[in-house]
């Protein structure tokens, strides 16, 4: 493709001495005064900027719908950025925690959790987490369903306990008061519905060094109210959060210097937290589900924080991550690298008997008066452009045991009514399909290829005494070599890619790696391992091109 | 993420062809895409509520998109690409649940989206446990059984009636259509292996139970067609193809009523299962609104008894099983004489355990 550019003479080095011996110091000029070379430089530059604006929709096209589509297909294959953007204080608390001394995370990995947690559950991003640990250690799908809701379970502790010392600890407008600016509250209470979109929230001055934990929650609520439930703060309880992290801020920190707003009520809860009933965060939680209290549990959270992971590609090649490092799965649950050897080797028998049958038709094609071969090429494309569901669907109807082959061969008597032929729904159903559909690949490549080869050759050959079969082996065979090579590659690459064909008559024995990236990026809703499934099959076939470069040459394919 | 982003908008340019809405200026949206299954079930949604909804609302006009199968994993695209294109989508409860969970789905209230029954009791009492989350506004009650060749019975042999029949090769032998997924083949395969209905659960959480359950479907492996769309079972019934498999019930009515085929049913342990409504999260609000008034229409318990004329599936609402007529009401799943010994699924069982089991009962089928 390159070589086109490069056509012409090219200088010898002797002439490009010469040049270069009689290159003269001063500089030509064009007729503007400007150095000829930059002004021709600026010439051929436009030139390829028009070209390159008139290449421009066509190359964006492809860019947007070819190469982005992959690149987000590789880039999914290994991104894992959902568990520290749901748990991003848990996985931060985690990365100090030894996974491999046995011991439970200490109580701050808890409280992160609590925070974390409440939020994504409030935006129900944790069930999607939850699907998402699932697929490395089954439960944890329930186990975060669960905990979302259970979440109440430890706030409501300290919630009942404020509520008992004042009503207006579970009240939406005082706490607006106590943590809110003052001149959002005015904004806030002046904005009516058509004004539009909610004034943000602002916390009130040096309210974060006074109740630093409490500030945080009630910002994460007031913000994620507005924005997603578009209620104003003043009027919407405060999640229960909020209550847990005043109990926990009153603890630590001292509010006697504070005069702001509800002061009194703050006081007072101050002098009275020292008495609550309350409840470590691990208690909590082991309370929702016992399985925050299992080592696994928190080593898979801990394994699967990193923001990329090779997860997805361990399981594609069946294997898994342990604390120990990759290792194999279970032999009762390894099928990719099956599943990968078969669509390979069936793909092989499909492209080889796709040139048995279609070598000779080919020739045929190419060696019959045109009228007769123009006729018997209708005979290649009819098929060729029905769709592929009915072909398949026939072929369903030919070849079942009930089928119009079976019956045939029952009423010759060759067969018995009782043992009749299987040869559908399993690994000869899909061969036979797919080689006939894939057939016209084959052919036409091959036909182009050997019309060109003058018949004159073999007689030739002939008449210098070779047999039939020396003349085709030796003089013809290998002039069409690049048809079989087109072929072949042709075949092959659609063949890796299918999979309507294998599901609908392949049965358990002949259906495809594509069968299972379809299974999981539509029913199992596993997109990552998807990906990389996909990404493997890319790397396959460009490195099935890549040594039938090296092998054959992919400059001896014509295509037509 | 930049990447993702771009692709995603650019599936969702295709996914948006032919279904833009244009926004009434106020109030609702004169047109609805609704998601459905295809097949006879959606002509029957057609019938018995679309066309007469769309006769009183000329103005009003709906397409229809075959998706239901893959609603999840498009929704879920959908949002990601910001553009939710469905206006109303039919899936199973199973899907339902997880689209409810991950805010895919809208949660409503029952009694302010559905019409009362006639008599004044409230939807929520009147559809009653089958609101299985807060997103789902169920429809039918189907369930997956058995249908088998009448004219392949061997002589002298009852017709089978029992699950166990199923892998019974000596009493009943020929070929059988299960499911190329492991949900309801390994339960029937417990069931059938001694463990009790209230056990099955505990039995398959466990390495061992999963193990009986493929042994016992072992017996049979060799006799069995898997099929994975629901037209494969009465399509292999009809050529005689196999002597019994699993499909959904609707589907074998058809085969028995309309295209008189020598099928018979067996209604043992079937498993019932639900298919209904769910409204994507975040529709703008004249869609929601004309969703919201089609919704109070087409659940009502009229309309619902109107569905079963034309497929044998039992409606949601107790009120509307009274008017279900009566020539229909001994094909349905919920009929007291079919549902003798139903097995009704456990969702959240297969929301923990689906990738593991799949993982091991595929490879089992390759083995």
């Amino acid at each position: 493709m390159s070589e086109t550019t490069q056509d012409g003479p090219v200088p010898n080095s002797a002439s490009s001495a010469n040049k270069s011996a009689d290159a003269r110091p001063e500089l030509m000029l064009a007729a503007d005064g400007t150095p000829l070379k930059k002004s021709l430089s600026r010439a051929l530059r436009r030139q390829k900027l028009r070209a390159l604006g008139l290449v421009a929709p066509l190359l964006l096209f492809v860019v947007i719908t070819f190469v982005a589509p992959i690149a987000d297909m590789l880039f999914r294959s290994v991104e894992n950025q959902i568990v520290s953007d749901t748990l991003p204080r848990t996985t931060e608390a985690l990365a100090d925690w030894d996974a491999t001394t046995g011991n439970l995370p200490p109580e701050a990995v808890y409280e992160a959790l609590f925070y974390d947690m409440s939020l994504a559950a409030e935006a129900k991003l944790h069930t999607r987490l939850g699907s998402r640990l699932n697929y490395e250690q089954t439960g944890l799908s329930s186990l975060f369903r669960q905990s979302g809701r259970g979440l109440d379970d430890i706030s409501d502790v300290y919630l009942d306990q404020f509520e008992d010392l004042n009503k207006d600890w579970d009240k939406a407008q005082p706490w607006a008061e106590l943590m809110g600016d003052p001149e959002w509250l005015t904004e806030q209470a002046a904005w009516t519905k058509a004004d539009g979109k909610l004034p943000r929230f602002v916390l009130s001055d040096g309210m974060d060094d006074l109740l630093p934990r409490t500030s945080v929650a009630y910002q994460n609520f007031a913000r994620f109210t507005q924005v997603e439930d578009e209620k104003s703060p003043i009027k919407t309880k405060p999640w229960g959060t909020v209550q847990t992290a005043l109990y926990q801020d009153l603890m630590a920190q001292d509010v006697s210097g504070y005069s702001g707003p509800h002061a009194d009520m703050l006081k007072t809860a101050d002098a009275a937290v020292a008495d609550f009933d309350s409840v470590t965060f691990q208690e909590g939680f082991s309370e929702i589900d016992e399985d925050w209290a299992d080592h696994e549990v928190w080593q898979t959270i801990k394994t699967y924080s990193p923001n990329y992971t090779n997860g997805y590609f361990l399981n594609a090649v069946d294997m898994q991550k342990t604390p120990e490092g990759p290792a194999m799965r279970d032999d009762n649950e390894r099928i990719y690298g099956l599943l990968f050897k078969r669509t390979l080797f069936m793909s092989m028998v499909i492209t080889l008997s796709c040139i048995a049958l279609g070598y000779p038709v080919a020739w045929i094609l190419a060696n019959l008066p045109s009228r007769t071969a123009n006729l018997l090429m209708i005979l290649v494309l009819l098929p060729f452009w029905t769709s592929l569901l009915v072909r398949t669907s026939a072929w369903k109807v030919m070849l079942q045991q009930q089928g119009v082959i079976n019956d045939t061969l029952v009423w010759l008597g060759l067969v018995s009514d009782g043992d009749r032929l299987v040869m559908i729904n399993n690994q000869f159903g899909t061969i036979v399909a797919m080689t006939h559909i894939l057939l016209p690949f084959m052919i036409l490549p091959l036909y182009s290829v050997m019309q060109t080869i003058p018949p004159t050759y073999l007689r030739a050959a002939k008449s210098m005494g070779a047999t039939n079969w020396t003349a085709f082996w030796r003089v013809y065979f290998p002039q069409s070599v690049p048809g079989i090579g087109a072929g072949s590659i042709l075949v092959f690459i659609l063949s890796i890619g299918y999979y309507i064909t294998p599901e609908i008559v392949g049965g358990t024995t002949g259906t495809f790696i594509s069968n299972r990236i379809a299974y999981h990026i539509s029913s199992s809703l596993n997109w990552g391992l998807a990906a990389a499934l996909g990404t493997i099959l890319l790397a396959a076939v460009l490195l099935l091109y890549w040594a039938y470069d090296k092998i054959v040459g992919i400059d001896n394919v014509k295509l037509g | 993420m930049k990447f993702s982003k771009t692709m995603m908008a650019t599936t969702a340019l295709t996914v948006a062809t032919g279904t833009i809405a244009f926004a009434a200026a106020h109030g609702m949206s004169d047109s609805m895409t609704l998601v459905s299954w295809g097949g006879a079930y959606q002509d029957s949604q057609q019938k018995a509520y679309v066309e007469p909804y769309l006769e009183m609302h000329p103005e009003v006009s709906s397409t229809w998109d075959e998706s239901s199968a893959e609603a999840v994993a498009k929704l879920r695209a959908m949002n990601e690409a910001g553009n939710v294109t469905w206006d109303l989508v039919d899936v199973v409860a199973a899907d339902a649940i997880r689209l409810c969970d991950e805010g895919l789905a809208m949660e409503y209230d029952p009694d302010e989206l559905l019409a009362a029954a006639p008599d004044g009791t409230s939807a929520s009492d009147d559809f009653g446990d089958l609101i299985v989350s807060d997103c789902y506004i169920p429809q039918i009650v189907y369930s997956t059984t058995f249908g088998y060749r009448t004219d392949m019975v061997p002589e002298g042999v009852e017709a089978p009636s029992q699950i166990c029949d199923v892998f019974d090769l000596e009493k009943y032998p020929g070929k059988r259509a299960l499911e190329k997924r492991p949900i309801n083949n390994m339960e029937w395969a417990l069931l059938c292996d001694g463990v009790a209905k209230a056990d099955v659960y505990d039995v398959l959480e466990t390495d061992e139970g999963q193990d009986q359950a493929l042994a016992k479907l072992g017996t049979i492996k060799d006799e069995v067609i898997w099929w994975s769309a629901g037209a494969d079972t009465p399509q292999l019934l009809a050529d005689g193809e196999i002597f019994m498999g699993s499909t959904y019930n609707g589907r074998l009515f058809s085969v028995i009523v309309d295209q008189k085929q020598p099928v018979g049913m067996m209604w043992d342990a079937q498993v019932f299962d639900l298919d209904g409504w769910i409204i994507p999260a975040g529709l703008p609000e004249d869609r929601l609104a004309r969703v919201k008034d089609f919704l109070m229409f087409a659940t009502d318990t009229q309309r619902l008894a109107d569905q079963a004329k034309y497929i044998s599936y039992g409606p949601a609402r107790a009120s509307s099983a009274p008017l279900v007529p009566e020539d229909m009401k001994m094909h349905m799943p919920t009929d007291p004489a079919n549902a003798a010994n139903t097995f009704l699924y456990n969702y959240e069982f297969w929301a923990d355990y689906r990738d593991d089991i799949d993982a091991k009962f595929q490879s089992w089928l390759a083995q």
